[in-house]
């Protein structure tokens, strides 16, 4: 019998909506230490969990945090932790080994302002540090969402992309989708035909160890660069073999726009909202918006831009989805307007006012 | 005919001779490991993790599922396995470095919590898979390559005495000892009596373990050897710090 029967529509902030997919997703155990703005998830986690056999430990910080998530995992269950800001910092070393060791952790991440301990509030800071940290390739998958039903949507999905894949797998969302409350549809995923991908320990299984079955030996150390090029190899390989599969996107109005808007995340709600007004002047504008930072939709962002004459980035942070957006587009020869504001949320007008300037300096 | 020594049934043969240095005491401890294993019959219940230094150098020494984890970080996720599956009987293995100061808030925290796992950490009183700096174990005046002239302790510190402050933090079902390589049949008792305890689930357990390290040292046998049998102890008191009481039943 499913958690929740049918559809159930439910109004609560973000941090809720997550602590209830990670229930109906089938984790098994939470890991967690406190940081604004993610503490209620532990929160509502640790009210859910005992109802439902489900387990919790509260950690001494997020290395912790982090380590014993993977060791939950290493034995096969579905097991989580969130975090944020200076948490996600200290995240980062757990999660590199979870990268090396192709070890399926999920992560929520609810930015928070940057740098070091800046504001418990709000801001996509936390870009750069969650597709990129540790001392690595990022060999990661992160989902930006943008609104609670996304929360939702992609906590669950994040299990399976981790179980699926083996890389570590991360929700970036940011204070506002954690504290805010918002409509949002639940459901058990069994009810909306998502199977849940099954887990498998890595350590513990049945038999006697180099009698029935090899023993687990699982290292991140390697003895010379060969070996350790060998591992990356194949990694990488398999990373970007897997990317076309689980890269999302969103686009709209893109054919021939005079100003195409790049946003993720909860901004992008403000670009989104700011480009269909102006499309309804008649205005050619269009937006694209990447949903899996890691890996970044590309090609798509390549067409996309192609049709448009120039760009303008959005974000609340100073240039990191920018870097993101450069980066892969390469080559191209686009103008890019930018409007950045760190840690500071960005509204529809000012997003509006920006692409009239731009689009008025266009008709100069 | 040489008769060799028995090979520990849960020792991986195929790893063998050991990765260790010559003189290196890893390898007696690993010994009295194994043969507790055997002894014990647990060969498939334990997940032995180990940590960065030279203890990583253990990561396929057992024909047990093993894990080789960051520096320090082995104890949370022994934690991690253990709270997930208590069913498994996790050995955290680290050195003094690992254990003492980079990892210490997380022996502290799981001695606290009194999770039921083993630690058995290796003090050898240098980092020594660095090439022999100071460590939370170097004894007052023993020269590393951080401390030239010797540890002076008004500007170095004083050395972490690990097993007493575990003793001092845990309930009364942990158990708490300090052996040596120099004592092996005791060593191997108390590490047996370690997992004893976490297998009874009564509470944490912590064996450290005075250990050589020659190559750091740069000691022959016989001045390797004073040091660990005479002279480490002096600071470091070997014996059982705390028993659980065992509540009859």
């Amino acid at each position: 019998m499913g958690i929740i029967e049918g559809e159930k529509k439910a109004f609560m902030t973000g941090n809720e909506a997550v602590a209830w997919a990670a229930l109906v997703a089938g984790a098994e155990i939470m890991y967690g230490y406190p940081i604004t703005p993610q503490n209620e998830i532990m929160q509502y986690w640790t009210r859910l969990a005992p109802k439902h056999g489900r387990k919790f430990l509260q950690t001494e910080d997020e290395l912790s945090a982090g380590f014993t998530t993977i060791g939950g995992v290493l034995t096969g269950k579905r097991a989580f932790t969130a975090t944020a800001g200076p948490g996600n910092v200290l995240m980062q070393e757990p999660m590199s080994m979870a990268e090396a060791m192709r070890i399926p952790t999920v992560v929520v991440v609810q930015q928070r302002g940057g740098p070091s301990t800046a504001t418990v509030i709000y801001s996509q800071q936390e870009v750069t540090l969650t597709c990129f940290g540790g001392n690595g390739e990022g060999l990661r998958v992160v989902y930006s969402t943008s609104s609670h039903q996304e929360l939702y949507d992609y906590t669950i999905k994040a299990f399976n992309t981790a179980w699926k894949y083996r890389f570590p797998t991360f929700v970036l969302a940011d204070g506002y989708q954690a504290k805010m409350r918002e409509s949002l549809v639940l459901y058990d995923p069994e009810e909306r035909g998502i199977e849940m991908v099954p887990t498998e320990p890595f350590v513990g299984k049945p038999g006697m160890p180099g009698e029935d079955r090899p023993p687990a030996h699982l290292r991140n150390t390697y003895n010379i660069e060969e070996e350790l090029e060998e591992v990356l190899k194949k990694d990488i390989q398999e990373y970007e073999q897997m990317a076309p599969e689980i890269i999302e996107y969103d686009e709209f109005n893109t054919d021939g726009a005079d100003v195409l808007v790049i946003a993720h995340g909860v901004v992008f709600r403000s670009a989104a909202m700011a480009v269909r007004k102006l499309a309804d002047e008649g205005l050619k504008v269009g937006y694209f918006r990447p949903i899996t930072l890691r890996p970044f939709p590309q090609e798509q962002l390549r067409q996309a831009a192609a049709k448009a004459k120039q760009l303008m980035v959005v974000e609340s942070a100073y240039g990191q989805l920018l870097k993101l957006v450069k980066d892969n587009l390469y080559g191209m020869d686009l103008p890019i307007h930018t409007h950045l504001r760190p840690g500071v949320g960005v509204t529809p007008e000012e997003v509006v006012a920006d692409l009239r300037t731009v689009l008025e300096g266009r008709e100069d | 005919m040489d008769i060799q020594p028995k090979m520990p049934k849960s020792w991986n043969a195929a790893t063998k001779p050991h990765k260790f240095c010559p003189g290196c005491g890893h390898g007696l401890i690993l010994k009295a490991l194994g043969q507790v294993i055997d002894e014990m019959g647990i060969q498939d219940r334990v997940v032995f993790g180990c940590d960065i230094g030279c203890s990583l150098l253990s990561w396929d020494f057992f024909n047990v599922d093993t894990v080789q984890t960051h520096h320090g970080r082995t104890t949370p996720v022994m934690v991690g396995i253990k709270k997930a599956r208590p069913d498994r009987i996790v050995i955290a293995y680290m050195g003094d470095g690992g254990g003492y100061a980079i990892g210490s808030q997380h022996l502290v925290n799981a001695a606290t919590r009194d999770d039921k796992i083993t630690v058995i950490l290796v003090n050898n009183t240098v980092y020594a898979m660095t090439g022999g700096q100071m460590a939370p174990t170097t004894m007052p005046g023993q020269k590393t390559e951080t401390t030239p002239f010797g540890r002076d302790v008004e500007q170095a510190g004083y050395p972490m005495m690990g097993p007493e402050m575990v003793a001092a933090i845990t309930q009364e079902g942990a158990y708490v000892a300090r052996g040596s390589v120099a004592k092996f049949r005791k060593l191997k008792e108390y590490i047996r009596k370690a997992l004893e305890n976490q297998i009874a689930m009564r509470g944490f357990s912590f064996v450290e373990a005075l250990s050589t390290c020659p190559t750091n040292w740069r000691t022959n046998a016989e001045k390797t050897w004073e040091f660990v049998e005479k002279i480490m102890p002096e600071q470091y008191p070997l014996g059982e710090l705390k028993v659980p009481v065992i509540k009859e039943g």
